[in-house]
């Protein structure tokens, strides 16, 4: 066989080139093969990226990667169309997360992964596995064919080549969430004085509710140096049955009051649509076959709640490379040695916290349209009633409304959604 | 800020169109299709049904890659591919 390496990784995302780079590192020899560009040419993100996992892999990032700005706030809103509730949580001592622009950070993990070793192939398209019996061998790509040991599939959310090898099941709509995304050059003063910053301090934005009342969706929003990053992400399902244009959400998440000013005379200077996998612990595929291991997206690892990706693709890239050097060093690249990869995520934080939020997006798709519309709905009441001074006796106004939780709707329906929540909370708190 | 309209906004996307389409549904199997899903829920507006010609006109030039059309097709008959290697878009700042 020509082109024979040890390992061949298929995609240039935080997952790959963390299991190249590790793979590197000890000595193996890699190919990593990326479709873009250049690393990050086709990635979207939110995003922060997250200090502690990303040190792991590239321990000097913070001195060295393009850094956006380190977040010191995290705000999540609640919202209709004329009101909204906010909470703030700020810490400007903590170092947890940094905002980056993926066509630049991903381009400092490539040139990493090079300087360690990693050869890197751009512009190419894996096709195909090549199989030798049941064993992956290599993988195809429109010129030609390379060959492996191993090959590492960290090819994203899409992951043909997953289901290709018999991995993973065609994706559901209801596993997805589609969103799409505009980067907006405001300037690096402006964006300072109308998200009271200093420079090199950043802020996360998560809203609920409007414009995406009652689906299961969300918008974000997060400053990097001189622009923006605003977005929007709904579940495929939602958007395919309530026959919504996802860039017409957006720009109503960008026109709403709240928004207006933040963003004034910004410049648009991209858009972007990208898929992340949502269907959790349950829909985490087959991780290893004969000569075959499946990191990050690809392997559907995000804890969607947390807007948790990186850090999973990071950290099982490692855990697989760790498991390929030890199948090389024993020259067995069976699926029985290759599932030791399973046991390091099983034993790591990505299984243990996907298991622990298994319950919470079936509860809150299940009960979206209560959730995210009618109780998001009633806390924003809640709280108009709180502030209207109106000469209306108070007691009268708050008995009013703990009444209408009981008249608005059947009543076993307030029973039911407060059962499932409780459930929830005990299943993450407990396991239950 | 003014909303910009979808042509607007993939204008500043670069693409590097193939001559060939990546996204190959069959078009028999779309005028049977109830729903078109594609049409409304391609970030890109990429489908459109043309109801005059009975067909489907895929504008795969602005295609994003996102791969919602291939998982939402009602019909499941949405050949999707990647482009190949050094076409389609790049985001440089997303
Ligand atoms: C809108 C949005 C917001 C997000 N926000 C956050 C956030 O704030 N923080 C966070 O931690 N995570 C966030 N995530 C999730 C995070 O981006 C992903 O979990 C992470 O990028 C997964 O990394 P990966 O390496 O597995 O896949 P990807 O980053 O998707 O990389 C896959 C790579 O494989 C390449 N590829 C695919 N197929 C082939 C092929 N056949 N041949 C060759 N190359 C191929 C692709 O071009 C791509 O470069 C967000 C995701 C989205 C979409
Ligand atoms: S959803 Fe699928 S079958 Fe329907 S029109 Fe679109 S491509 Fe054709
Ligand atoms: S992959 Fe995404 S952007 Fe491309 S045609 Fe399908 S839905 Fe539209």
């Amino acid at each position: 066989m020509t082109n024979k390496t040890d390992v061949i990784v298929v995609g240039a995302g935080p997952a790959g080139i963390s299991a190249a780079i590790t793979l590197a590192k000890a000595g193996k020899s890699v190919i990593l093969i990326e479709r873009g560009a250049f690393a990050g040419a086709k990635n979207v993100f939110g995003g922060a990226i997250y200090t502690q996992p990303t040190k792991e892999i590239f321990p000097d990032f913070e001195y060295e990667a393009p850094l956006e700005r380190k977040i010191i706030t995290h705000k999540y809103f609640l919202r209709n169309d004329s009101q909204e509730l906010g909470v703030e949580y700020f810490n400007d001592i903590h170092d947890n997360a940094y905002t980056v622009i993926r066509g630049k950070f991903d381009r400092y993990m490539q040139k990493k992964a090079e300087e360690a070793g990693v050869v890197f192939v751009n512009e190419t398209l894996v096709e195909d596995l090549i199989y030798d019996g049941k064993f992956v061998v290599g993988v195809k790509t429109e010129l030609e064919n390379y060959y492996s040991s191993i090959v590492i599939l960290a090819d994203g959310v899409n992951s043909l080549l997953a289901k290709q090898a018999g991995l993973r099941k065609e994706i559901r709509k209801q596993d997805v969430v589609l969103s799409v995304k505009e980067v907006i050059k405001i300037g690096e003063d402006k964006i300072n004085e109308r998200f009271n910053l200093t420079s090199g301090e950043g802020s996360a934005y998560e809203i609920f509710g409007e414009p995406m009342n009652g689906f299961f969706g969300a918008g974000f929003l997060y400053t990097n140096k001189d622009s923006v990053s605003i977005g929007v992400g709904v579940s495929l399902e939602d958007l395919a049955e309530l026959k919504i244009r996802p860039y017409e959400l957006l720009d109503k998440l960008k026109n709403h009051p709240r928004f207006v000013n933040l963003l004034k005379d910004g410049e648009l200077i991209e858009y972007s649509a990208h898929l992340i996998p949502e269907g959790g612990y349950k829909r985490i595929p087959k991780l290893a076959s004969n000569g075959v291991m499946i990191v990050g997206d690809a392997a559907m690892l995000v804890n969607n709640i947390h807007f948790e990706g990186t850090n999973m693709a990071l950290i099982s890239g490692k855990l697989a490379a760790e498991t390929a050097v030890e199948a090389l060093n024993k020259h067995d690249f069976s699926e029985k040695t290759l599932s030791l990869y399973k046991k390091k995520l099983q034993n790591s934080f990505i299984i243990k916290d996907l298991r622990t939020y298994r319950g919470v997006t079936p509860t809150i798709i299940k009960h979206r349209r209560e959730f995210l519309d009618y109780y998001l709905s009633k806390v924003l009441e809640f709280f108009n009633i709180f502030t209207t001074v109106d000469s209306k006796p108070r007691r009268q106004k708050y008995q009013a409304y703990i009444k209408s939780f009981f008249t608005d709707r059947c009543p076993c329906k307030f029973f039911h959604e407060m059962f499932s929540l409780i459930k929830m909370v005990l299943g993450v708190l407990c396991g239950k | 800020m003014e909303n910009k309209k979808i042509d607007d906004k993939l204008y500043c996307v670069k693409f590097c169109p193939d001559e060939n389409s990546h996204l190959k549904p069959d078009k028999n199997a779309c005028k049977r299709c109830k729903t078109k899903v594609c049409t409304f829920i391609c970030p890109a507006n990429v489908y459109e049904w043309v109801a005059t010609k009975d067909e489907l006109v895929v504008k795969y030039e602005n295609c994003l890659e996102c791969g919602a059309c291939r998982i939402a097709c009602e019909e499941k008959i949405l050949n999707w591919k990647y482009p190949k290697g050094n076409k389609g878009a790049t985001f440089k700042n997303s």
